[in-house]
């Protein structure tokens, strides 16, 4: 019974991360119906733009809140800009192609940031420093770190905020408007191009927060390390329903729960398979996921 | 075509590739290729199969698989295991080894005939679910579906899991890769200008409109995922028979499936020729850049990732478009100095490169 708590405890700190990488999925997806590959090592970014700015403010001796909170906005900045520059150069020339041709284009800038990263930051794994001491609470047998702690606490935030800007906000109903129809809110005099902009700057900003929380808690971080885990979170966002934010929470616990189910068994081989195994199933059962409503399409 | 003319050219083909065969393994006395140049050809051949078989689920049907990488080990990993557990066996019935004599051939043709049908089987169960559902899906699928194949083999045993299947022998040649190469750009050129591909046409141009018209799509994509599938598989059995390096499921995982990709969309998405084009390009130039490489690590990567980007907002239709490399555009194009549009049946006498 511990055990099995233990695991569920892992398994939502692991399914956090997931879930703020995969609002970032949805939401693109929800205004342009685009699968932003570059998504992952956006996150992948964000950590290592925390670790140089720990370095250069010196931050990386003297672990300290503050210094972590001032890291992860740093960082959350620098990925939102980040973000808005590939939407700006890379996908809004192919707007107006086929979705193929704007698939391959983030194909391409998900490899120019991979291949990039590993010619800038060197293909050799760096160490993030600890920000935050590590802490270790134990409640009834089960223990949990103060690192975990925080994922599921920043996730969460994170997802009542979002609902917060998406249905209560001006820009959060003009997304929905753009979501709904482009051509349509544009008519309507919605700027729909800022809105977009804003769309990938949230998204990176939140897959920055991610990494840089990952780091916090396994400091290894390479630069392709936003390949598997951006993968995992895209299957979560399918899982939960594409275009849906309470779904890409939940999608993501899902698939954390189960890769860190699975760890404990004696398939703990193919941990890796397991979130696409469930990925064609929920495609086969119900594309539109567990949160998602099957549109119908007009021709 | 006649029967007659049909099996001209096939006996002209063969004798062809036997002849360039010996070219490049062994040479005529002393008019021998260089090894590295020799090996440098059969990568391309490789190359070939595998785009041109991409060609047929990307370019003709429109559909988007990122997972063909998937399907080449499945179907190398399938036809190695053969060769390597049953080649002796099955090489005893013509007499000879794996390695020679008549019973070499048997080997090749069996090792190749159960990777096409392990792809294939494998294309299907990925396919089926897939392919009922339109657009992004499918290239999520399939991408999945390598790291699936990926993460399963890893865990094989028997074909030597994370350190590679390294008891492969180099039985395939220059006559296997070619004649797979030929193989697969007969079929996909057969499908293209045929009912088949008409249906593929529309699913790509309409997928609503080619259902409104009674063409059964998720028959048609499945059919020509399945295909494509077995083709790559075969490309996959050449692979890893090839060198004496082991097969490794590390190389062939998400980056080989991009490789391949690229290669398509540079030769012209849709384009036989264009694939071609595209391998070959792809194959040479990492050879021709190789001091660049390692003067500058890594760097070659980025270009290709870059050169991608460009290519998809400046000229998204590659070098070839949809148009296909023949003798008759050939000519048409030097005779007279317009721009030379394609006539409507030039893809039915389209020359193969």
């Amino acid at each position: 019974m511990e055990t099995l708590l233990q695991q569920i405890i892992n398994g939502l700190s692991l399914g956090a991360i997931y879930a703020l990488i995969a609002l970032g999925y949805t939401m693109v997806y929800g205004v342009l119906r685009l699968i932003n590959f570059a998504h992952g090592d956006v996150y992948m970014l964000g950590a290592f733009s925390g670790y140089y700015l720990a370095h250069a403010l010196g931050l990386d001796g003297n672990p300290s809140v503050l210094g972590a909170i001032v890291v992860t906005i740093g960082a959350m900045a620098f990925c939102a800009i980040v973000g808005m520059l590939i939407e700006r150069f890379a996908y809004k020339p192919v707007r107006h192609h086929p979705r193929l041709t704007a698939l391959i284009t983030a194909i391409g800038v998900s490899l120019l940031l991979e291949y990039g990263g590993q010619v800038v930051f060197g293909a050799t794994p760096r160490f993030f420093p600890q920000m935050i001491e590590s802490r270790t609470y134990a409640l009834g047998g089960v223990q949990i770190t103060n690192q975990n702690l925080l994922i599921i606490l920043v996730a969460v935030v994170v997802m009542f905020g979002l609902e917060f800007i998406v249905h209560r906000t001006r820009i959060g109903k003009a997304m929905r408007a753009t979501s709904y129809n482009l051509q349509v809110a544009k008519l309507m005099g919605i700027n729909t191009d800022r809105v977009i902009a804003f769309t990938f700057a949230l998204g990176s900003a939140l897959a920055a927060a991610g990494g840089v929380l990952v780091a916090l808690a396994i400091p290894r971080i390479d630069p392709l390390m936003g390949l598997m885990t951006g993968l995992k979170a895209f299957v979560a966002a399918v899982l939960g329903g594409i275009g849906s934010i309470p779904g890409a929470m939940v999608g993501g616990v899902l698939i954390g729960l189960m890769e860190t189910g699975l760890s404990a068994t004696a398939y703990s081989t193919y941990r890796d398979a397991v979130a696409f195994g469930v990925l064609i199933l929920i495609l086969v059962v119900r594309p539109a996921g567990i949160f998602g409503s099957t549109a119908v399409e007009k021709v | 075509m006649p029967v007659g003319r049909k099996l001209f050219f096939i006996t002209l083909a063969i004798v062809a590739l036997a002849v360039l065969d010996q070219l490049f393994e062994r040479g005529f006395g002393d008019l021998r290729i260089n090894p590295y140049y020799a090996r440098i050809v059969s990568l391309a051949g490789i190359n070939i199969t595998l785009a041109v078989s991409l060609t047929l689920i990307n370019g003709l049907a429109g559909q988007f698989s990122i997972g063909h990488a998937g399907f080449m080990a499945v179907g190398g990993y399938a036809g190695t295991y053969l060769t390597v557990y049953h080649g002796a066996a099955i090489a005893s019935f013509l007499g000879g080894t794996p390695l020679e004599g008549p019973g070499s051939v048997l080997v090749m043709i069996a090792s190749l005939a159960v990777a096409a049908c392990a792809a294939g089987l494998a294309g299907l169960v990925v396919g089926i679910p897939s392919l009922r559902l339109r657009g992004d899906y499918l290239a999520i699928v399939t991408l999945g579906f390598g790291e699936i194949i990926r993460v399963i083999i890893l865990n094989i045993p028997a074909v030597g899991g994370a350190t590679g299947f390294t008891a492969a022998l180099p039985i395939t040649s220059f006559f296997w890769i070619f004649g797979v190469a030929l193989l697969t750009i007969v079929v996909v050129r057969n499908i293209a200008t045929s009912t088949f591909g008409r249906a593929l046409g529309a699913i790509r141009t309409d997928e609503i409109a080619a259902e409104a018209m009674g063409i059964q799509t998720t028959r048609y994509k499945v059919a020509a995922f399945v295909i494509s599938s077995a083709l790559a598989g075969m490309a996959g059995a050449l692979w890893g028979q090839l060198f004496a390096n082991p097969l490794n499921p590390q190389n062939l995982n998400f980056v080989k499936s991009i490789e391949v990709i690229i290669m398509i969309v540079l030769g012209g998405l849709g384009s036989i020729t264009g694939a071609v084009l595209g391998a070959t390009t792809l194959t040479v130039l990492p050879e021709a850049l190789r001091t660049f490489d390692q003067q500058f690590p890594g760097l070659r990567m980025v270009l290709y990732a870059l050169l991608l980007i460009l290519l998809m907002i400046y000229r998204p239709q590659g070098i070839m478009g949809r148009r296909e490399l023949s003798f008759a555009w050939l000519r048409r194009s030097t005779r007279d100095d317009g721009p030379a549009a394609p006539a409507a049946g030039a893809g039915k006498d389209a020359a193969d490169g």
